[in-house]
């Protein structure tokens, strides 16, 4: 349900979200790994439906490819062999990807007015539009999800295929799940669903299996079943108590005005880099003045983003394309 | 580096696009939220039922088409997606179904007719004529100079050992079973499908 | 399949054995998966690797490539010994009660009737022993030393467990707990499935592995119940109808067989395969032989079939060798033998072993015609792609003829799932370019060479000029004219014997039961006979209503034979009809309708009452489910152990010192490919070659999503010998047989582990085998430089899964 009643919060945005209509359910995907044979379909039906393609790689000496999300691999496959001190050896699948946490830290961060929403069903989903590049949504992130994208430097991640649970459809990878072991529907249900699979689990010796569900992010809209759900770190990392970034919770307090002031200035300076710098790739524009763009709320994304100093959170700044101002020394602030 | 900006895009950029985009991030004018952020594609798409080429689990594919079929328009897939009515796949494909797409669209697909002639380097393209044509000639030339009738004990064999046949068990009963008529026919032995090895 | 996809979710115990079901058929693992859930179920896999079916699994062992039978065969002991069969099925429902020739035998690991110089059996003594009636012997008590049970029961006392864990490199403990859990399924209310695939049938002993698999199902009384069965995962989407329709080299559609030179005479012919009851009262259905085959000849030439000349069985080309298999017609090949070859959507150079032999064949014929959607290796065997591909184009003087065809989702048509399903499909595009549909590149290349010989003349013409073409345009067959062609139309008015009209002329027809011998119909296969009846295409239904619950969908698509979704479903029930147990019943005599009824269809006379006393498995002249294979292998009645043809061990352990014994004595292999066979000390590493889930053979290494997700070719080696030969995750390997060499990345993992086999410890080598020189994944060489030119003894199929390399760092 992403139509703009059901958007619940907007990044970098003041003005209250409609609330009369609030009677739409939480949806949740559910990733049971103890059902999961890393097959892989779930990443392949997720590029085809979304018109991604990733490059073609290399063999790095495991079975991870692509090796990492990026901007075209919103989910990926993460292998781990896990030898017990008993010597009993495990191979733990674990498909990473977008949380949609409860409460997300990327739209959190997310400086750019728009470029990330969240709607009352409970998916997080970016729009390239307004995005500009800066990466405060991976600085926000607890789980090091987005990627921004060398061709377009704007950020990408999983939708949960929001467009397909719009119209009534299941997300592409749960759709395409082999052995079941992606489920869709609503939290509550999932979360049933979840329990018996735990209790399944611990039938059989796993007495440490449970849902990952973590409190710290206010839940997910993605859980994990996992047999050891003592030790989540033993899945390729995955964290035991997310939290968002301490740095990013910071800016909570400040006021919304004051900060998008800055971000105004900045956005100047911004320019003055664009014309003088030029933007790496032409960006998405109206093909004439004669056609208005399709979203009008598209230009400030472009507008904004040259000023963005990734440097500032100590992110990877490799992974943008466009370099920095000084006048955006200032991470922002969201409104939730 | 150039400026590589239009002039239109530097007056969106210097002007109004500036302060529009300003305020609205002040909170003053918020922009309408879009209704979707990505557009539902399979709408008014054409959907064709259809079974997976490869493994013998035999899932049931949906093919989505662009144009509807109508007669001046040339269909184009566009997208695959499982069959959630076929009792087996129930609507999950795995990964070489997945992207089913890719492989009807691949750059591997041949699309004309080539000859390569003895001890060339290169293919040349040819017409269906050019080809079917000179592969008859092979077969009966062969098959006259090669054709068994009887074998050196005097039994009657009627069979031609020089030329063989593969035949693809990716292909369907239809051409499997043509494909056998017109082989056993012309006397072939050496004749076997994947199911050999 | 015996049994079907869906219906593994019946299943308690689920065994995955010669075949990564995980990896290969992700999603007729699905069913795995719902059996582990909603039926409590088990799944264990026994492989040489930790594959990701491992990564779900419940139990498993790992296993030295190749060795199946060892572990089959103790398990065979295993359950006899400790008692753990299932008595009634396996007294009424198999041959243990039949007495065999006193004249078998069986002695330094070979069977009676061995010719060394031919490497294969004469089969006579291979048989049961037949009483004064004509009829086989039997004994109920199961006592007669020479009884088939108590046969079997000394034939494999000698596989006791420390012989399977010496031979197979598992641990004792392992073995015991895995044969206990599999032997708990004898009970009536619990079943079994087996899952195989290439894990099994790429052996030089492939098809004997099988077979054991088989008697181990029926001694479980696993056979015909839902959840249980012997089921092969085939590969391709079509290799079961390919297969069912006879395309290959000794048979015609529908398993009936070519004629070897030898059977000139018609009447023998027929005698031969019309198989006689050889118990008394048995069904026996192949002793319709007749009628399906004089309906294939009429559906081929029509009004030239006639009786007076044995419906042009002298048309039909006779069999001069024992086999014109694909590893003969290489072998021929590469003496210069063949001047022509047609591949239609087949990659010989990557798929068939000794890759530098296949290059060789392929260069010396005269002309080669691809006919493949994809720009494949074989179509460009004689181009230099470097390292890859080295060869010298002005070398060759091969003329390559390369037609591009439709592929799935160009062109409408039926093909054949695992489980004998018959499912239709439509186009969704034309065709890129100028490529074309099979059926119209035969058809007109076909009519192209009729003319040929209607202007010319030629040699032989008459099966030509006289084979039935009415298609409405005779150079494009349709999908529609093909399918119902092969089920099969009346001739003329069928009439049942008070003379009443049952059938009229040209009414397609609704089931084989209704074929003729007379030349009255005409059924291009008959096992799809009711496919496509007078109430249109079945093969295209869409319902999949479960009224039973039991998974069968009996109104999804049609399934040969008859829509029979389970095989010997007769079995499913004791022998006064009964269900074995309220959790599986499937099809029971209902003494009210005087019929057996149930979820499926049932695979025997509906109206045969149990007390007839016919039993389930109908093909059989026995009736019975045969752990003698009488006279149907080519290397013995009982699947027995041997070497691979390349192995790491230098001596079969069950025969120690006997040279003849090592290797299957009837395996196919000829003497310069036996001269290629590497020695252990040369190659110390056991090979297997096999599937990765992300890629389907060649063919997805040009589809790009595919190729991101398993873009480069990689080697799996354990953690020993990465360390042995210096070499770290992603560094480059060199794998080394005495056939060529591949090179490839390491993938240095936990799951390949070292195996003791006797004193010595073996490591495995994974071989993954989709990448070539084409296509839009990383180029790679084609695995098939390693594998030796050997092939199982009755398929010739070759041995991929098991041979010897050496690993270096490269």
């Amino acid at each position: 349900m992403n139509n703009s009643q059901n958007i619940i919060a907007r990044s970098a945005t003041t003005t209250p979200p409609p609330q009369v209509r609030n009677d739409v359910e939480e949806v949740a995907k559910l990733i049971d790994v103890s059902k999961c044979i890393g097959c892989k379909a779930c990443q392949v039906a997720c590029m085809e439906w979304n018109d991604l393609r990733d490059d073609v790689g290399d063999c790095h000496g495991t079975y991870d490819n692509p090796r990492d999300l990026t901007a075209e691999s919103w989910t990926v496959m993460r292998f781990t062999e896990y030898e017990s001190s008993d010597g009993d050896l495990e191979w733990l699948i674990r498909k990473d990807g977008c949380m949609h946490c409860a409460e997300p830290g990327c739209l959190t961060a997310c400086p750019a007015p728009g470029a990330i929403v969240q709607y009352a069903n409970g998916i997080v989903d970016f729009d390239s539009n307004h995005c500009i590049g800066c990466g405060y949504c991976i600085t926000g992130c607890p789980f090091d999800i987005p990627r921004i994208s060398p061709k377009d430097n704007k950020s990408y991640k999983c939708t949960l295929c929001s467009d397909r649970v719009n119209a009534g459809m299941e997300p592409a990878c749960v759709k395409t799940c082999p052995t079941n072991c992606i489920e869709f529907g609503s939290k509550k249900d999932m979360l049933a669903r979840a329990e018996k699979r735990v209790g399944d689990l611990k039938a059989r010796g796993f007495r440490d299996a449970g849902i990952y569900d973590p409190a710290g992010v206010g839940g997910t809209h993605v859980m994990y079943v996992l047999h050891h759900a003592d030790d989540p770190n033993r899945y390729a990392g995955l964290p035991k108590d997310p939290r968002i970034s301490p740095l990013v919770g910071a800016w909570k307090g400040i006021t919304k005005p004051i900060m998008s002031a800055i971000i105004g200035i900045t956005a100047f300076a911004g320019v003055i880099h664009y014309v003088t710098k030029g933007p790496k790739e032409e960006p998405e524009e109206a093909p004439d003045d004669a056609t208005p763009p399709a979203n009008r709320g598209g230009d400030a994304g472009h507008d904004a983003s040259s000023g963005a100093d990734p440097h500032s959170l100590g992110y990877d700044a490799t992974r943008s394309s466009r370099s920095s101002s000084d006048a955006q020394r200032h991470p922002p602030g969201g409104d939730r | 580096m150039a400026i590589n900006v239009t002039r239109r895009q530097f007056f969106k950029l210097g002007g109004a696009g500036l302060a529009s985009s300003s305020l609205a991030m002040m909170g003053f004018a918020p922009e309408p939220a879009e209704a979707s952020i990505r557009q539902f594609k399979l709408t008014h798409a054409k959907e064709t039922r259809n079974t997976c080429t490869y493994c013998s689990v035999g899932c049931g594919i949906l093919i989505y088409s662009n144009g509807d079929g109508a007669r001046n328009v040339e269909q184009n897939v566009f997208h695959i997606e499982g069959d959630p009515d076929h009792p087996v796949s129930r609507g999950s494909l795995c990964p070489k179904g997945a992207g089913l797409l890719d492989f009807v669209h691949s750059k591997g697909r041949l699309e004309y007719p080539q000859i390569r002639a003895a001890g060339s380097d290169q293919w040349q393209r040819v017409t269906w004529d050019e080809a079917l044509n000179r592969i008859a000639r092979h077969i009966k030339d062969d098959r006259d100079a090669n054709f068994v009738q009887r074998n050196s004990q005097g039994e009657t064999v009627n069979h031609w050992t020089t030329t063989g046949f593969l035949a693809a068990s990716g292909s369907s009963n239809e051409a499997g079973y043509i494909t056998h008529k017109v082989v056993r026919n012309l006397g072939m032995v050496a004749f076997d499908n994947q199911a050999r090895v | 399949m015996t049994n079907h996809w869906v219906d593994i979710r019946n299943a308690n115990l689920i065994l995955s054995m010669g075949g990564n079901s995980a990896e290969a058929h992700p999603v007729g693992f699905r069913w795995v998966t719902e059996a582990i859930e909603h039926n409590n179920a088990e799944l264990i896999t026994i492989d040489p690797r930790f594959t990701r079916t491992g990564a779900v699994a419940q139990d498993k062992a790992f296993i030295r490539t190749g060795t199946d039978i060892a572990f089959l065969g103790g398990l065979i002991s295993f359950l006899i010994e400790t008692d753990q069969i299932q008595h009634e099925y396996v007294l009424n429902y198999t041959d243990a009660a039949l007495v065999v020739r006193a004249d078998f035998g069986f002695e330094d690991g070979i069977f009676s009737g061995y010719d060394e110089s031919a490497r294969s059996y004469d089969k006579q003594s291979w048989m049961y022993e037949m009483g004064d009636d004509g009829f086989a012997r039997r004994d109920e008590s199961l006592q007669n030393p020479r009884c088939v049970y108590q046969l079997v029961r000394e034939h494999y006392a000698r596989y006791t467990p420390d012989m399977v864990s010496s031979i197979t490199g598992i641990p004792v403990d392992t073995i015991d707990r895995i044969w206990r859990k599999i032997a708990a399924t004898a009970v009536p209310d619990r079943t079994m499935t087996i899952l195989y695939a290439l894990g099994w049938t790429q052996h030089s002993i492939g098809s004997q592995i099988i077979r054991a698999a088989a008697m181990v199902q029926l001694l479980l009384g696993n056979m015909g119940l839902p959840g249980g069965g012997v089921n092969a995962l085939r590969g391709h989407s079509n290799i079961q109808g390919l297969t069912d329709l006879g395309l290959l080299s000794q048979l015609l559609p529908g398993y009936m067989s070519l004629a070897n030179a030898k059977e000139q005479d018609y009447a023998a012919y027929i005698d031969k395969r019309a198989k006689q009851p050889t118990v008394e009262g048995q069904i026996s259905y192949w002793q319709h032989y007749e009628k399906f085959h004089v309906s294939l000849m009429k559906s081929w030439y029509g009004d030239a079939a006639t009786e007076g000349n044995d419906w042009c069985y002298e048309w039909l080309p006779k069999l001069e060798r024992p086999l014109y298999d694909v590893l003969d017609t290489f072998e021929r090949m590469s003496k210069g033998e063949l001047n022509g070859y047609f591949c239609q959507g087949f990659n010989p150079l990557a798929s068939f072993p000794d890759r530098a032999k296949v290059t060789r064949a392929l260069s010396s014929l005269k002309y080669l015609v691809v006919m493949d959607p994809l720009n494949t290796e074989t179509s460009e065997f004689w181009k230099n792609y470097g390292e890859y591909n080295d060869v010298d184009p002005s070398q060759i003087d091969t003329e390559v003829f390369r037609l591009p065809t439709c592929c799935f989702a160009e062109d409408d048509g039926s093909i054949v799932n695992s489980a004998r399903w018959l499912q239709w499909h439509w186009a969704a595009q034309p065709p890129p370019g100028e490529a074309r549909p099979d059926t119209r590149i035969m058809g007109e290349l076909f009519m192209k060479v009729r003319q040929l010989y209607l202007d010319e003349g030629g040699v032989f013409p008459d099966p030509i000029v006289n084979l039935t073409w009415d298609y409405r345009i005779p150079s494009e067959p349709k999908a529609e004219e093909l399918a119902r062609e092969f089920n099969g139309r009346a001739l003329e008015d069928l009439t049942d014997e008070e003379g009443n009209v049952t059938r009229r002329a040209n009414e397609q027809l609704p089931g084989f039961a209704e074929l003729t011998a007379d030349g009255k119909t005409a059924a291009g296969c008959w096992i799809f006979t009711g496919c496509w009846t007078e109430d249109g295409n079945l093969m295209a239904r869409r319902d999949n209503s479960d009224p039973y619950g039991t998974g069968n969908t009996l109104g999804w698509a049609w399934a040969w034979p008859m829509n029979r979704r389970v095989l010997y479903n007769r079995a499913s029930a004791d022998v006064q009809g009964r269900p074995w147990g309220p959790n599986k019943a499937f099809i029971w005599w209902s003494s009210e309708q005087s019929r057996w009824i149930g979820a499926d269809v049932p695979d025997f006379p509906v109206q045969s009452p149990p007390s007839r006393g016919q039993m389930p498995f109908i093909m059989q002249p026995e009736g019975v489910g045969h752990l003698f294979a009488a006279q149907s292998m080519v290397d013995g009645p009982f699947p027995e152990h041997y070497e691979p043809f390349e192995s790491p061990v230098p001596q079969n352990l069950l025969h120690p010192g006997k040279e003849r014994a090592r290797n299957n004595p009837a395996a196919r292999i000829f003497d310069g490919d036996r001269a290629a066979l590497g020695r252990p000390e040369d190659f110390p590493h056991a090979a297997t070659t096999y599937r990765l889930t992300e890629h389907f053979h060649y063919w997805t290494k040009h589809a790009e999503l595919n190729a991101i997700v398993q873009p480069q070719q990689f080697v799996e080696i354990g953690e020993g010998l990465a360390a042995d030969i210096g070499v770290v995750a992603g560094d480059w390997v060199k794998v080394i047989s005495n056939r060529g060499f591949i090179k490839a990345v390491a993938v240095v993992t936990k799951r390949m582990r070292p195996m003791m086999i006797g004193d010595k410890q073996v490591h495995h080598v994974g071989i993954p085998l989709h990448w070539g020189f084409t296509g839009v994944a990383k180029k790679g060489y084609l695995v098939n430089a390693l594998t030796p030119f050997v092939g199982d003894a009755n398929t010739q199929t070759p041995e991929y899964k098991s041979f010897t390399v050496r690993v270096e760092k490269a």
